[in-house]
């Protein structure tokens, strides 16, 4: 079967290093080819490293609480960069403090994440969400 | 004695260095102007004949050559995003010794077709996509190339997964696989295409450029002269089976038209805690500053290193004879720096080319500034615990204060950001044997070695006063 093929970092200037490896074995360990570009990754290295890789998803990290400033245009750049329609997701503490997830949620959808994942969220679910939506059988 | 004798076909001189090589013991050197009308093999003859008379009669054991005549060896370096597989591509052409004459990246439009057409390159290398990657960038750059009427065969150096499909539809473009300078995102791999584009030279390009019967007097010509001092630099660097070289070292060959720099250095991150950005470099580097030269481009050294106003600083003159004397100079390519003017108008104008072509060769730091406080971010080579800079070129041998001009390579409080050698040993090529002990290395490494300890003179510890 043709590896499913995912670009993941910390987005921003965020350098929280330790869940960006955590998430790195587990995808690779669940049969993805995972290009992991670390901690304080801008918009444009995920998008230039999913051009080249010609990557099915980018799963964006973000700790520090700026995620939503950092992401921003995400998908409009992944628009105009010609990789239109790629899958985005985004997790970690992706907001100051503790606000309701729906609302949340609601923000970073209308920004064109595809998932948006609280506060604590297993690599598991993750996992499971990407198979779903890149049709991997399990 | 086991003499050796070394050539260097210049675009403007032919160079001869005579070496014996079993007493490590450089025997003399001469060089004869060639010009755009004269045959490269007068040269050769004319120079010979002032070696003989410096040395006498001398049975060669052995003649190696290299080569910049006609244009150097020129290629167009092809890639998907720029600052990742177009800048590999770039790299991997540069540290071969070939001058870069177009650089593409993203996919190719008929108009740079008939650009690539009209620069009628030596050689193209075309990357895109890492291992498994991206394809359709490659596969449609490789058939866009082949609709080129210009005659160039192509390594092919990218996505291992549709190489073949590339080659297929470069159609009756000549095609070589290799593999790809970026296999993984931000790893380079840039030797195995460096390997095929050697061969290339010498099979094809040396026989095109009309140099076949230089060839044949000699027992090859065996790479583009940039490659030569590449190999002499890594070889001074990192010495060879029994003889320690002299460690991590930059040179900077300050020429006519361009600027070249040499780094033979890791540059890693010195801290844990710097997080380095995009694409690792090499640890033998080559940059070209095309726009940076001592006569040819001379107008680009003011433009380059912030204006006229600079220039004048440090030649001591004001700034509107600063404007005349270079523009004196960009016209008078052949002037030698005769009067005293003209000695400080050179000064200055080499210490701000090696001051931008360093810059720009050497990585940057940047402090990244987050809540509670900041963090570094590393983007290309740290160079600034390199101790050694080794400097050559025309300009340099004629000048009088060497070790001032290379201060200006070093790191500077007003550009903190620029991570150029805090000190440095300032190393003079003044016999010019850089290329010809690059040659030599190939074959007596030891002795090549040996000859350049002795023969590179040592201008003290120099250091940026600001
Ligand atoms: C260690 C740490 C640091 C270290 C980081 C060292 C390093 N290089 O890694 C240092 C001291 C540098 C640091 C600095 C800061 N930190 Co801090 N830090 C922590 C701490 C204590 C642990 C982080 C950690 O490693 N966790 C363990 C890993 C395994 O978990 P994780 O990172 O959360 O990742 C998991 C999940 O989040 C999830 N996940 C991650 N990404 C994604 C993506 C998707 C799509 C999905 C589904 C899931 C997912 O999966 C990962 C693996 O299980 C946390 C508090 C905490 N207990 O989490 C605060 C914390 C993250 N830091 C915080 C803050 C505010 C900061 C600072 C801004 C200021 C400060 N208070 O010090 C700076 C920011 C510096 C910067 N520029 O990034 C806040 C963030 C608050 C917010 N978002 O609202 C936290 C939550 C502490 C707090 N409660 O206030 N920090």
């Amino acid at each position: 079967m043709d590896q499913k093929k995912i670009v993941i970092g910390v987005i921003g200037a965020d350098v929280h290093a330790v869940g960006n490896k955590i998430l790195y074995h587990a995808f690779t360990q669940a049969g993805f080819h995972v290009i992991n570009l670390g901690v304080m990754v801008s918009q444009e290295e995920y998008i230039s490293a999913a051009i080249e890789a010609d990557a099915d998803a980018i799963v964006v990290s973000s700790l520090y609480g700026h995620g939503e400033l950092d992401c921003r245009g995400m998908r409009e750049k992944c628009d105009e960069s010609g990789l239109k329609g790629i899958l985005l997701y985004v997790g970690g503490n992706i907001v100051v403090g503790k606000q309701p997830f729906e609302d949340v949620e609601k923000r970073f959808k209308a920004m064109g994440f595809d998932r948006v994942f609280g506060p604590g969220t297993p690599p598991e679910t993750t996992i499971d969400a990407l198979k779903e939506d890149l049709g991997v059988a399990e | 004695m086991e003499a050796v004798l070394l050539i260097d076909f210049g675009s403007t001189y032919t160079k001869v260095t005579a070496v014996d090589q079993s007493s490590s013991q450089l025997l003399g050197t001469a060089a004869a102007y060639t010009t755009v009308e004269t045959d490269v093999g007068d040269g050769l003859s004319t120079a010979l004949a002032e070696l003989k008379r410096q040395t006498g009669k001398i049975e060669y054991q052995k003649r190696l050559a290299c080569s910049s005549a006609a244009g150097g060896l020129r290629m167009v370096a092809i890639g998907l995003v720029p600052e990742l597989t177009a800048k590999a591509a770039k790299l991997a052409s540069l540290g071969a010794g070939a001058k870069v004459i177009g650089n593409y990246s993203y996919q190719l439009n008929e108009d740079d077709v008939e650009e690539i057409d009209a620069l009628k390159p030596d050689i193209v290398l075309l990357t895109g996509g890492i291992d498994g990657g991206n394809s359709e960038s490659i596969l449609h750059n490789a058939k866009m190339l082949s609709g080129c009427s210009a005659d160039f065969p192509v390594v092919v150096a990218g996505n291992r997964s549709c190489a073949r499909q590339a080659a297929k539809l470069l159609g009756n473009k000549t095609s070589y696989l290799v593999e790809n300078v970026m296999p993984e995102l931000n790893r380079l791999n840039v030797l195995p295409a460096q390997q095929k584009i050697r061969e290339l030279f010498l099979e094809r390009i040396v026989r095109a450029k009309g140099l076949s019967r230089e060839a044949e007097l000699v027992d090859g010509i065996l790479m583009p002269t940039p490659a030569a001092v590449m190999a002499a630099m890594e070889l001074l660097a990192g010495g060879c089976p029994g003889h320690s070289g002299i460690g991590e070292l930059i040179a900077a060959d300050l020429g006519g038209a361009t600027t070249d720099i040499y780094s033979i250095a890791s540059g890693d991150p010195r801290k844990d805690t710097t997080v380095y950005k995009g694409l690792p470099e090499p640890y033998a580097k080559r940059t070209v500053e095309g726009d940076i030269g001592m006569r040819y481009s001379v107008l680009g050294i003011p433009e380059a290193a912030g204006g006229y106003r600079r220039v004048a600083e440090l030649a001591e003159m004001p700034e509107e004879k600063a404007r005349e004397l270079t523009a004196y100079l960009a016209a008078h390519t052949d002037a030698l720096p005769t009067t005293g003017e003209l000695e400080r108008i050179d000064f200055a104008l080499a210490a701000l080319a090696v001051e931008t072509a360093v810059a720009r060769h050497c990585g940057t730091m940047e402090q990244v500034f987050t809540l509670t406080g900041t963090a570094l971010a590393q983007t290309g080579k740290d160079l600034t615990e390199v101790e050694r800079l080794v400097m050559t070129g025309g300009a340099v041998i004629h000048a009088k204060r060497v070790a001032d001009i290379a201060a200006h390579a070093l790191y500077s409080t007003k550009q903190p950001e620029s991570l150029r050698p805090l000190k440095a040993e300032i190393l003079v090529d003044k016999e010019y044997i850089l290329a010809a002990m690059g040659l030599l290395a190939g074959h007596h490494p030891a002795s090549a070695l040996n000859v350049m300890k002795k023969e590179l003179v040592s201008h003290g510890f120099a250091q940026q006063k600001n």
